[in-house]
């Protein structure tokens, strides 16, 4: 699957809902900040990666994609569901990438200069987050390959004539 | 006193709008990537981190600010099982995404204290 740029994403998209994600992110962040001045920073630094911006974004890719469906004359709740379920599963995989980022600031910050760290953090990140998915994506397809053609032999040596029929066809 | 809670709310007013700022950059930029599940990767990006880690170390130092980020990885842990969980519901089961992805940050509060309470809680 090819990685593109699609500018439509921007345009469904409302000023409103830009707010609801800077109200969110502002929030947890001033919420992150207070936590740890009360608890310490070892409660503090577990909501750094609090899922702040995953429910928002969810429920916006199930309205447009619900909304874009319905246009086209279907039902589109279910599509959208799943198109939601989809991008969590992105971030599931960014995951990885963001275990990392804490990992390089977690070791390097105390003897390293701020600024060096967080670019080498978030360089880590996006390479790590990356790699998983494009390696995900390889080995789903490697399987689907498989299942597939496992299931065509098998589909061939039970019925040939059908196969057959299918492959003239 | 005063003084004090004054500097308070002007923190509280940076880390909103840094805070604002950095996750609705990462969510433009997973707005404007396909496929889905690509773009998907910046809803975990470290955007509160970023947006924080700079004051921490200006306020508190760069030990503070590391054993922030030591938390953190405990933090992802629990935000990847978070997010597949919600990925299997949604796609699985075709539940609402706003009431699924709410009821299941009991999963992420969960999952990270109860990591934080076995790995770092008794030291």
């Amino acid at each position: 699957m090819k990685i593109k740029i699609d500018t439509t994403g921007l345009r469904e998209s409302k000023w409103y809902e830009y707010a609801v994600r800077f109200a969110f992110g502002g929030t947890v962040t001033a919420l992150t900040g207070v936590i740890a001045r009360h608890f310490g920073p070892a409660i503090g630094g577990l909501f750094l990666a609090f899922p702040a911006i995953l429910p928002a974004t969810a429920t916006l890719i199930e309205k447009h994609e619900t909304e874009t469906k319905q246009k086209a004359g279907k039902m589109g709740v279910a599509s959208g569901r799943r198109a939601a379920g989809v991008d969590a599963a992105g971030a599931a995989m960014g995951c990885f990438g963001l275990l990392v980022f804490a990992v390089i600031v977690w070791k390097a910050l105390p003897a390293s200069s701020l600024a060096l760290v967080l670019i080498a953090a978030t360089i880590a990140w996006l390479v790590t987050a990356v790699s998983v998915w494009i390696i995900r994506e390889k080995i789903w397809r490697a399987i689907a390959r498989k299942l597939h053609a496992t299931y065509r032999v098998r589909s061939v040596t039970r019925n040939p004539q059908s196969s057959a029929h299918t492959r003239t066809r | 006193m005063r003084g004090e809670s004054q500097v308070h709310v002007k923190e509280i007013v940076f880390r909103v709008i840094a805070g604002g700022v950095f996750v609705t950059a990462f969510s433009i930029v997973g707005d404007l990537l396909k496929p889905k599940s690509f773009a998907g990767l910046f809803g975990a990006a470290p955007s509160i981190a970023l947006a924080t880690i700079a004051l921490t170390v200006i306020e508190n130092g760069k030990t503070y600010a590391s054993l922030e980020a030591r938390s953190m990885i405990l933090g992802s842990i629990a935000f990847c099982l978070y997010a597949y969980l919600v990925s299997r519901l949604l796609i699985r089961r075709r539940l609402p995404a706003l009431a699924t992805t709410a009821s299941l940050i009991v999963v992420w509060f969960t999952v990270a204290f109860g990591l934080w309470y076995a790995v770092l809680g008794r030291s």
